[in-house]
């Protein structure tokens, strides 16, 4: 019997109540919201339930969004797939702009190790009870976070480049197409 | 401060100063890396060793960061298949056609069945020539040089493939949203049935030379094992899971493409050693060649690409002569095309196993944040594990196994 | 085995020539030697790596140019390719690499990426390696082609047959190093 999106949902609100919310299925992937003090339960919910078995943890990354509120600024978003039924999941935590905290999942699954750290390198997101949270992809002494929108993509330092061709002003130096 | 935040160098320094042992000698840490001849790619290793035998170790990349996903963000579609050419460069149609589905899955889009077989072939082809740097570098990297230089000739034949269609060798761009820029000339079909007539018989050779060479196999068997759990717990996928015992292969959990319509074998080891990941991939070249064979003799005809005049450019006659076609290639250039807000995840099996894109649309014509899940960078974690109590040159032949490819590694 | 007959050998340099003797410049002579058996540094990052391992190999073979041996140590080679996107990250070990190679020494930039920074315009990549390190040869492409690398060492032999043996100590050229405060 294949493993629907209801029976998810309802094991989930069951367990969590209102710490689990915002179902929807986008595309092929149910998707869902988690407050992010809950995060490490319910991952290990998923994976050590036996209806739910979601026993392989895909994929992790951050989101900025400076446009939302304070408290929802940044969001780790969390993959996960159950290999016996091939249903995934994916699910959110927001965090707060200014003090983004969550638990880690390397208690749960190895690969989130190195992960985590690239969303920490990138985003600035602080995972409580990493074993080893230093920046991976960036040079150590980096202070700022590059993903987040305010950093400029391109160089500063280069001195060949004439604005006047591209077009380019003081406002839009970061060739933002949009 | 954590002892683990500290470099590696002092951290070991300690353990070198803690211990001694009974005659005299002492542990010894050796750098490893960035540029050394037997890594692919620039990726450093700090090992504490004990002579010749590894103890711990820990790893550094990093060191070609080219931070594609903040130029994601500010690239219009069509404008980051370059970028996912040169993630995993022996591969590179793998990602482009990654891409494209995802792109298409979350506009909407429904390709046309010869579109799909078309990708089968280029897809199967670029998982042939991955593995045939792969296989063959393991072999210099035990010695054999004559294995490399005898394939290699043959990854020059899948490069005249690709520029029959696309027009480049590596780094291909190739497929536009929908499908290709053009139909598949006669040519590329005369150099496809050609590659196919003669590479079997290479690669029996190439298989002979190593797969049961006494030398080799002691070099191999029982060299870097890991086993089904702990791969699964990394998040290994793709020829390292599957050398390991777990048959998870994603053309034929979530078929894409069509795959459905192709009857290939998933090849899957027993110990996950440096030889179970070279028998595996060998294999895998057997299953692609039967892919390819099938999906030309199965090749429907039809257009060469989906009607979705919002997307895919006109051709350029039109766009002289029509109004409407003048009006969609504006449009399209200038980024007024209909995209909606969504977030979309779509898998591959790429060389190295499920390279996912992760993609949060906002309605503009840029990403509002692309995630390229990189199977090199997760089971890369692992590498320092599984070479714990191993010899310098073990270490040395599980890396090459393993398959790293720099630019998939950092990205 | 080839039995063509238009195998191009080098050509002498300019001298006077007699029975049994052979006179012309020393500098002329030690830049054919030398232009003949550059043996490179493959410091090969990405994608421009893989074409360079496709001119090592046998369609394109740079051996018949004399680099039959790849020499993976700094201190044993004649001419360091950079083939590939050096990083920020990586710069400080590029540079360690060149100023542990001993005179004579040059370098080719192979690739958009390691003459200019390439496509990647970004807060991490190195816009060029002349940024770090003096260059002699660029090779543009992304990547090049086999052949336009092969153009590359070429270009590179014309300026080492042409250059003198005293190099090291011209004051042109310690300004140069100077200017990249290499010593």
């Amino acid at each position: 019997m294949p493993l629907e999106t209801t029976v998810i949902q309802d094991k989930l609100t069951d367990k969590f109540g209102n710490k689990v919310t915002g179902f929807i299925q986008q595309h092929d992937i149910f998707s869902f919201e988690v407050d992010s003090n809950s995060m490490n339960d319910v991952m290990r919910f998923l994976k050590e339930d036996e209806t739910l078995r979601f026993n392989f943890l895909t994929d992790i990354c951050g989101v900025h969004y400076p446009d939302f509120e304070k408290d929802r600024q940044l969001a780790v978003v969390y993959h996960m797939h159950n290999w016996m039924d091939n249903v995934r999941i994916r699910f959110k935590c927001f965090l707060n702009g200014d003090k983004p905290e969550v638990d880690t999942a390397t208690n749960l699954f190895l690969g989130a190790n190195w992960q985590e750290r690239e969303t920490y390198d990138f985003n600035g997101i602080i995972f409580k009870g990493h074993p080893q949270l230093k920046r991976i992809l960036n040079m150590d002494e980096m202070e700022s976070f590059p993903m987040r929108k305010e950093f400029p993509m391109e160089d500063g330092g280069r001195t060949d480049k004439d604005d006047r061709f591209f077009g380019r002003t003081t406002d839009n130096a970061n060739n933002n197409l949009k | 401060m954590s002892d683990l935040l500290l470099p590696p160098e002092h951290r070991y320094a300690k353990q070198i100063e803690e211990r001694r042992n009974e005659d005299g000698s002492e542990l010894s840490v050796l750098n490893l890396g960035p540029t050394h001849p037997a890594t692919h790619g620039i990726f450093q290793n700090i090992l504490l060793m004990d002579g010749e035998r590894i103890l711990d170790g820990e790893g550094t990349v990093g060191y070609i960061h080219r931070a594609f996903e903040k130029i994601a963000e500010n690239r219009p579609f069509y404008q980051i298949t370059p970028l996912t050419d040169r993630m995993n460069y022996c591969s590179a149609p793998i990602n482009n056609m990654g891409w494209w589905m995802t792109l298409e899955k979350a506009l909407g889009i429904e390709i046309p069945k010869r579109v799909q077989y078309l990708r089968v072939i280029i897809m199967e082809l670029a998982r042939i020539a991955d593995h045939i740097i792969c296989n063959s570098v393991l072999g210099v990297d035990t010695g054999a040089l004559t294995g490399f230089l005898y394939v290699f000739q043959y990854r020059e034949k899948i490069y005249e493939i690709y520029e029959e269609i696309c027009g480049a060798r590596l780094t291909t761009n190739m497929g536009r949203i929908g499908g290709f820029e053009r139909d598949w000339s006669p040519a590329a079909f005369r150099k496809i049935n050609e590659f196919m007539d003669e590479f079997p018989k290479i690669w029996e050779d190439f298989e002979n030379l190593l797969t049961r060479n006494r030398i080799f196999m002691d070099r191999t068997i029982n060299v870097g094992p890991i086993s089904a759990e702990k791969a699964m717990s990394y998040g290994f996928t793709g020829p390292n899971l599957r050398a390991a015992g777990v048959d998870y292969d994603i053309r034929v959990m979530q078929p894409y493409s069509s795959y459905e319509d192709f009857e290939f074998n998933v090849p899957v080891g027993k110990s996950g050693d440096t030889y179970d990941r070279f028998c595996v991939r060998n294999a895998e070249v057997w299953e692609s060649l039967k892919i390819i064979r099938q999906a030309l003799d199965k090749l429907p005809e039809g257009p060469y690409h989906a009607d979705v005049p919002d997307y895919y450019l006109p051709p350029k006659e039109d766009v002289y002569t029509n109004m409407e076609a003048l009006i969609y290639h504006f449009k399209i250039v200038m980024g007024e095309v209909p995209v909606p807000v969504t977030e979309v995840y779509h898998p591959v099996e790429g060389g190295n196993g499920e390279l996912g894109f992760y993609l949060i649309t906002d309605g503009s014509r840029t990403p509002y944040r692309l995630h390229f899940r990189r199977p090199c960078f997760i089971y890369y974690q692992a590498f320092n594990d599984m070479i714990k109590g191993q010899m310098l040159s073990d270490a040395i032949a599980t890396l090459s196994s393993l398959n790293v490819i720099a630019g998939e590694l950092d990205a | 085995m080839s039995n063509s007959s238009d195998i191009k050998l080098v050509d002498a340099p300019e001298g006077v020539q007699g029975e049994g003797f052979f006179a012309t410049k020393l500098d002329s002579v030690v830049g054919l030697a030398r232009a003949n058996s550059l043996w490179p540094l493959p410091f090969a990052t990405s994608c421009c790596g893989i074409e360079f391992m496709a001119t090592m190999a046998s369609h394109y073979d740079v051996a018949r140019f004399g680099s039959e041996r790849m020499s993976f140590s700094p201190r044993q080679a004649d001419m360091l390719l950079v083939m590939g996107t050096i990083a920020k990250k990586m710069a400080p070990i590029l540079r360690q690499v060149y100023e542990q190679m001993s005179e004579p020494r040059w370098v080719i930039a192979v690739g958009a990426c390691a003459s200019s920074g390439g496509v990647f315009d970004t807060y991490s990549v190195l816009q060029g390696i002349d940024k770090v390190i003096p260059v002699d040869v660029y090779v543009p492409g992304c990547p090049p082609r086999p052949e336009q690398i092969l153009e590359g060492i070429m270009s590179l032999q014309e300026i080492v047959k042409s250059e003198s043996v005293r190099r090291r100590n011209s004051p042109e050229y310690k300004e140069l190093l100077a200017s990249y405060n290499i010593s």
